[in-house]
């Protein structure tokens, strides 16, 4: 009965995960389930501050709880490679607050 | 299960999601869920000066969980219809 959108059509993209604390991590989506728990491969956080560029921390295999879990984006690789992370500066997301 | 029927068919509308992280993402509804999961097509981010996070994707999914607002155009509000269907929702459920 639940149809609609699953994180199917993303799986083996590149996509961009926001957490509840306002991490941003990217990475290639491998599993999901319905409670939105994904695994996500090769990945690494983008760390956004508003004294230096975007800062890349390597990660690889990674499952993220889905309660956990604010935004599933797909990652335009294109629009991606035409940003220069290292002039871009900008607060940290801010955390979930229910 | 009302907003979820409700929202089916909106479905190819512009609409504005803001998050509970303040984040804001205008984009057409492209699918909702039981759980109101909302996926969105050709999004952006509404002050993306201040959040340029998600400046390279351009469909993404919002956890239900995550949704404090979900901003409608006007003439996407079938009031009278909004009411009948609450009514018949608090009588039975």
């Amino acid at each position: 009965m639940s149809g609609g959108p699953g994180l199917e059509s993303l799986v083996d993209q590149t996509i961009s995960v926001i957490t509840n604390d306002g991490r941003n991590i990217v990475g290639i989506l491998k599993g999901f389930d319905q409670a939105t728990n994904i695994i996500l491969d090769e990945s690494h956080e983008r760390v956004y501050s508003t004294k230096e560029g975007v800062q890349q921390l390597v990660l690889g295999l990674y499952i993220i709880r889905g309660d956990n879990i604010s935004i599933v984006g797909e990652l335009d690789e294109e629009l991606d490679a035409n940003l220069d992370l290292s002039k871009l500066r900008a607060h940290p997301l801010k955390p979930v607050v229910h | 299960m009302l907003f979820f029927s409700y929202f089916k068919d909106l479905v190819g509308r512009e609409v504005t999601v803001e998050l509970k992280n303040d984040l804001a993402i205008r984009g057409t509804l492209h699918s909702v869920d039981q759980y109101l999961n909302i996926k969105l097509e050709n999004s952006r981010v509404v002050d993306q000066d201040n959040y340029p996070h998600m400046m390279s994707v351009r469909n993404c999914f919002i956890r239900g969980s995550v949704v404090r607002y979900v901003q409608l155009p006007p003439e996407g509000v079938d009031i009278e219809l909004l009411h009948d269907a609450t009514r018949r929702e608090a009588r039975g459920g």
